[in-house]
């Protein structure tokens, strides 16, 4: 995208920023680059990619300028280990966590089907590598079915995998990203945001590049939180 | 001993998984790389192509797509619930079906080579002692494929071992179950746990070492053994 559209104007590296961002969080990032280089001379280049991975990167000197990740944890090793620009880091967004079946009345209001046996197996993100799964088992032990679920739960990789297992049918619910399955059809409950801690998602600048530096600022304006909220995420 | 018992558990599926492909990939690949070896058929490279699609296919790619085919919803998966069973995804025997077909080039191609290589001569030769074609097959092109086996079994069972991508997405990652080690590593890995994720991966490396070596070491012993 970036080359088609700087085909016409000289770019100086100077105006350009490379972004890693979590993928959960990728297409709203391509809208809010949209807008932002629209109303600025900067161009953002996102690299997408999970935010294990980015990190991992990060530590190992990849070239990012900014790194937009799904969880706080990440960020805030980074800043310690003093790879990032000094108090650059901040919550972007906060992920909301939906129980979702493509099944039209699988999904009661309350998410009372969770203690029915009206299905077979129940896909969240692994709690020990995603934010949204950590948040489900969180759900799932406040509401105390944790024990009894396990034989039926399912565990995708990432958020999108866990999509990905009811999209196809191989599970019939599943409990994920509301930004995910804002647009689409089947039942759904929205877990009430106080029934889990907060999925933070944090970003922090990696240089004092400019066009990071400004991207950076041009995500906390109310025109970029409004974008984050529409697509399905709270901000703080 | 630094590695938990989920690990443990995770490299044992691992071996029982590699095992059991490669013994079917071998029971299935021998008689359809002999076919390929010997036949005149004209379409034969349209079969030749279909056994070495797997390699195209990016892992984790092959394995949405087996997991939509294989889902209660695709062709598959769809086909077994009608006559009343369980569709194979989150489960053992969904893996092996995924490893096998990741496998199969990797057991075809140097089985089809050996055969190919035994050339037409020791078969007449044979064809004029009044050997059938079983005991030509047998007694013949086995043995003097012998190598080849080996081949195959080798790069069947190793590749099976390094396979990420399409058990991650047919699998679940279902602790004691579906959990392979090469996912538990990622897991390790992504979950920061780098010290853990060096000991698996490395008792991994050594096992398959050791096996490796076991394999070429008796195949050597045989090659002297034999007059």
């Amino acid at each position: 995208m970036l080359i088609i559209l700087g085909c016409n104007e000289p770019l100086t590296s100077e105006g350009t920023a490379l972004v890693a961002v979590a993928s959960n969080f990728a297409s709203t990032a391509d809208k809010l680059v949209n807008v932002f280089e629209k109303e600025t001379n900067y161009r953002i280049k996102l690299a997408i990619g999970s935010t294990g991975k980015h990190f991992a990167q990060i530590q190992n000197g990849a070239p990012y300028d900014a790194f937009l990740a799904a969880d706080r944890e990440r960020p805030k090793i980074l800043e310690q280990n003093g790879l990032t620009q000094s108090d650059s880091r901040f919550t972007y967004a906060l992920g909301r966590l939906t129980l979702w079946s493509p099944k039209a009345d699988l999904v009661d209001s309350s998410g009372n089907v969770l203690f029915s046996d009206m299905f077979k197996h129940l896909a969240i993100a692994n709690p020990r590598l995603a934010p949204y799964g950590r948040a489900a088992e969180e759900l799932l032990l406040e509401r105390g079915q944790w024990d009894a679920l396990q034989p039926r739960l399912v565990q995708g990789e990432n958020i999108a995998q866990t999509l990905l297992f009811v999209d196809s049918g191989n599970a019939e619910l599943g409990l994920v990203a509301t930004a995910h399955v804002k647009d689409r059809d089947g039942s759904k409950w929205l877990v009430p945001e106080q029934m889990h801690n907060p999925i933070e998602q944090q970003a922090v600048l990696l240089t004092s590049q400019p066009a990071a530096h400004a991207f950076m600022k041009f995500l906390r304006t109310k025109r970029a939180q409004k974008i984050i909220l529409t697509d399905g995420y709270s901000v703080p | 001993m630094n590695l938990q018992p989920e690990d443990w558990n995770a490299l044992w599926i691992t071996l029982k998984l590699a095992a059991t492909s490669t013994i079917i990939l071998i029971v299935l690949g021998t008689p359809l790389a002999w076919w390929l070896s010997q036949t005149r058929f004209r379409g034969k490279f349209l079969l030749e192509a279909i056994v070495a699609l797997p390699l195209v296919l990016p892992p984790t790619v092959l394995g949405f797509y087996l997991l939509v085919a294989l889902g209660p919803s695709g062709p598959v998966g769809g086909f077994i619930k009608a006559i009343g069973g369980q569709p194979p995804v989150f489960s053992f025997e969904g893996l092996i079906i995924g490893s096998v077909i990741y496998s199969m080039p990797f057991v075809v191609q140097p089985l089809q080579d050996a055969f190919k290589a035994i050339g037409t001569r020791p078969l007449e030769v044979a064809a004029t002692l009044r050997a059938t074609p079983w005991d030509r097959f047998w007694f013949v092109a086995v043995p003097l494929a012998r190598s080849g086996f080996v081949t195959a079994a080798v790069l069947g069972f190793a590749h099976t071992l390094g396979e990420f991508g399409v058990v991650l997405m047919i699998g679940g990652n279902i602790p004691g179950e579906t959990q392979v080690v090469s996912i538990a590593i990622y897991d390790h890995v992504e979950s920061l746990a780098y010290t853990k994720a060096h000991w698996v991966a490395g008792t991994l490396l050594v096992i398959s070492f050791l096996l490796l070596v076991a394999v070429y070491a008796g195949n050597r012993k045989f090659r002297v053994w034999k007059p």
